[in-house]
């Protein structure tokens, strides 16, 4: 097994170099799913709660398309419910970068080189990487089986393999979209693309069938996780299918890349022009996360065009249940059933825009620690000037990818552009508070500039799972999205819109001075 | 004696480019050989097809007796590599990736070498990779190249970077290399450091071979330059098969003369009466920059 040969060695260095994150993924991420007894358990304590629950979350299509059905009322079911989609897609995220990280980066870096250059097998790297996945699925599986044991082993088991599964996929096609590009920036965006076209497959299948087996819920791996349905009637014969596409993409991977060489790609990297017109920071900066912002405005938009055609059923199937009423307002809807579907899925574009918008900002991080700014900054070039290039397209590029998901959301929907591009808008303030977050940990706290990733991820959680736990309040206020208006709806309040507003400017003044003052990081 | 490397008709071509035109390349079993040609030539290329990671499209590749793609992982227990830009890990010691390499070759590293070198090369392997300077991370890879005792050493411009002691003792493993018997392919740039260390060299431009051999051998096809003192006038030296740049001021001489063309020209001078003579052989910068230069490949 020559093709083999270190894979053992690589998969420690993997493991060495990732001490830190694959703990914490594998924590967040488990520990998520295991403490969801405990939460959902204190909120629905009696067997008629959990019912009604259950049949109102199911009756409600906007509701299936964020968690997808209720299979059980068990408190088991109710958590494989609540927490299953959201830990499989967190698998997911974390198994493809992960994957990315120890494949292509590795090529594009020219690490594996000289790593190859040793006596490592060609099917090694991809091997070891794949391994690391595993390792982190694994933790993930044997945390959500610990925590969930209590509920019934047989469904603990079946959600634990479910999210363990869904990670492996993801793995798989990150394994595979390394093999496509030379970059591995665009190889995570083309599997990071693949999970979000999952995600919204499943979401329009469980939209519009109260079973869990609609076609498109069937076309989408993160679909797959939901319908090994675990505390209802677990349907293991699942989880071999699971196994077969990762075994199946598994294959493909490998014979890709005994095809290629090392460090080259299947789609080529076309030549550039031989004279350049860039002349200005800003101009650079825009034309480096030109990609980013051209593939978050298409997935705004193809993902605002399919919630938009749901949003016509949603008032109609949440009927008269009380409960499911309550629930669906905390989750931020207003009385208007319709209006508060719409409200619901532009407060989720609103949080995902947080995620580009903070990567945005963090690209002048990495500019910088990768020593690509410094010879900008020993030129004519202003530290500010410089930063304020890269904070146009973080601040500017948020704004047009949100007008992008509410003009997707108008067309679906048919009608409503005025009201629903204002909400798209309205979510702005937030977005920037957070993107402030982030140039402030970069301009003052260099080294934790990666927490601002962890600030969106957090307001994230709050914002898709938060609500239903019944948090106290003053944690779910901890995000900037829980003060803005339910729009569209009624006439929208503007004091939270323009303190979050005046509160982001503070936010990047404070960075962009602490930026001026500190050492670069070279 | 046999050859480590032996390289005949190389093709390799990315899309429309090509890269390696038919190059050719025979470095023998325990000699320093330079591998030299101007940015771009095809170097790296071929040391990647060498490597295994690259695949040729044409030509025929040997390397320590074996196919360097299809026995990759054979090989690689046998050679050590040293790639001219070396990327770390930002968050692992230069001493972790030291042993890495080691491990990785499978041989793992002679300990009580590993920390003689990492003195020589005056390495803190208790840094982390972000923290290193170009130069040092540099003497990250060479010193797990030269503690490893492979067979051959594949060294693509190694020394870029470093400072003028540590290119003193980069210099000083490779003899001791060449010592031990160890077989060394130096692509380089650094043209007193081939001068010096090389026993053969080939130069390649665009992808082939233009010019093999000694650096003696090398030498002999190019001209010698000359500077005499005569007791009487010259004559007409301009004659001479094989002289250029001829300049007379007074009774001084300076011409240029292809080398093998020396014995007629010397017999001028000599009839003319020699006070004083400089000859100097031509310099490894003047066969590079002829070869560079040259518009056409020479045959």
């Amino acid at each position: 097994m020559t093709a083999l040969a270190g894979t053992g060695t690589l998969t420690r260095l993997a493991l060495r170099r990732d001490r830190l994150t694959l703990p914490v993924w594998a924590l967040v991420t488990g520990g998520l799913v295991a403490s969801g007894p405990g939460s959902l358990g204190g909120l629905y304590d009696t067997a008629a709660a959990r019912a009604e629950l259950a049949a109102s979350m199911t009756a409600n299509s906007s509701m299936r398309s964020l968690y997808g059905p209720v299979f059980s009322d068990s408190l088991g079911g109710l958590v494989a419910w609540r927490f299953g989609t959201f830990g499989a897609v967190l698998a997911a995220v974390a198994s493809l970068i992960v994957v990315v990280r120890h494949t292509r980066e590795e090529e594009e870096t020219g690490r594996q080189e000289l790593l190859s250059a040793g006596a490592v097998g060609r099917r090694a790297p991809l091997t070891s990487a794949l391994l690391a996945a595993l390792v982190l699925n694994t933790a993930v599986a044997l945390l959500v089986f610990a925590g969930l044991a209590g509920q019934g082993a047989a469904g603990a088991l079946a959600l634990a393999l479910a999210i363990g599964g869904t990670g492996m996929v993801f793995a798989t096609v990150a394994a595979l979209a390394a093999q496509f590009t030379e970059s591995a920036r665009l190889a995570k965006g083309i599997a990071g693309g693949a999970l979000g076209l999952a995600f919204v497959l499943r979401a329009a299948g469980d939209s519009g069938d109260a079973s869990g087996g609609s076609a498109l819920t069937w076309l989408s791996p993160v679909g797959w996780a939901e319908s090994v349905r675990a505390y209802g009637d677990e349907r293991w014969w699942v989880l071999p299918l699971i196994a077969a596409a990762v075994a199946a993409q598994t294959a493909l991977a490998y014979g890709l890349a005994a095809r290629r060489d090392v460090g080259a790609s299947f789609l080529a990297t076309r030549p550039g022009p031989a004279a350049g017109r860039l002349a200005t920071a800003g101009a650079l900066a825009l034309r480096l996360q030109r990609g980013a912002l051209l593939g978050w405005g298409a997935g705004f938009l193809l993902g605002g065009l399919v919630f938009g055609g749901m949003a016509e059923g949603a008032a109609d199937l949440v009927g008269d249940n009380e409960k499911a009423r309550e629930i669906f307002e905390r989750m931020g809807g207003q009385t208007a059933l319709t209006d508060a579907f719409l409200a619901t899925m532009v407060s989720l574009f609103g949080m995902l825009a947080a995620l580009y918008a903070v990567g945005a900002v963090l690209r002048a991080h990495t500019e910088e620690t990768s020593g690509r700014a410094e010879p900008l900054l020993a030129g004519s070039l202003g530290r500010l000037r410089w930063a304020a290039g890269h904070l146009v397209p973080a601040f500017g590029g948020a704004a047009l990818i949100l007008l992008a998901a509410g003009l997707g959301l108008a067309l679906g929907f048919g009608g409503s552009y005025g009201p629903v591009l204002g909400a798209a808008l309205a979510q702005l303030p937030a977005v920037w508070t957070l993107a402030g977050v982030a140039t402030l940990l970069w301009g003052a706290l260099p080294r934790a500039a990666g927490a601002g990733w962890a600030a969106a991820g957090l307001c994230l959680a709050l914002g898709w799972i938060g609500p239903a736990l019944n948090l106290p309040r003053a944690v779910l206020n901890v995000s900037p999205f829980a003060h803005l208006p339910k729009l569209p709806g009624p006439e929208p309040t503007w004091t939270p819109l323009l303190a979050l507003t005046a509160l982001a400017a503070a936010l990047t003044a404070a960075g962009l001075a602490g930026l001026r003052r500190r050492d670069l990081q070279v | 004696m046999t050859n480590a490397i032996s390289v005949t008709g190389l093709h390799k071509s990315f899309g429309r480019t090509h890269a390696l035109d038919g190059l050719d390349l025979t470095v023998a079993t325990g000699e320093v050989h330079g591998f030299l040609g101007p940015n771009g030539a095809g170097k790296s290329t071929t040391i990647r097809v060498l490597l295994g990671l690259l695949r040729a499209d044409s030509g025929a590749v040997e390397l320590l007796g074996g196919d360097p793609w299809a026995d990759a992982v054979a090989l690689h227990r046998r050679l050590a590599y040293v790639p001219g830009d070396v990327t770390l890990w930002r968050n692992l010691s230069g001493g972790e990736v030291i042993d890495l390499y080691g491990r990785l070759r499978g041989t793992g590293l002679d300990r009580a070498r590993r920390a003689e070198l990492i003195e020589r090369f005056e390495l803190d392997p208790t840094k982390k990779g972000r923290t290193y300077s170009k130069g040092n991370r540099q003497k990250v890879a060479l010193v797990a190249a030269f503690a490893s005792d492979a067979e051959l050493l594949v060294l693509d411009e190694p020394t870029s970077g470093l400072d003028p002691l540590m290119e003193e003792v980069f210099q000083d493993c490779v003899r001791e290399a060449r010592d031990r018997g160890r077989t060394v392919l130096l692509s380089s740039h650094i043209l007193s450091e081939v001068e010096t260390l090389c026993d053969r060299v080939s130069i390649v431009r665009k992808g082939r071979t233009v010019e093999t051999g000694s650096l003696a051998q090398l030498r002999h096809l190019t001209r010698t330059s000359v500077t005499a003192e005569l007791a009487g006038p010259p004559g007409d030296l301009d004659r001479l098969a094989g002289v250029h740049d001829l300049r007379v001021e007074g009774r001084r001489v300076r011409l240029q003369v292809d080398t093998d063309k020396l014995d007629p020209v010397l017999a001028a001078l000599l009839t003319a009466g020699v006070r004083s003579l400089t000859s100097t052989p031509p310099t490894l910068e003047e066969l590079f920059l002829r070869h560079y230069a040259d518009t056409e490949v020479a045959s």
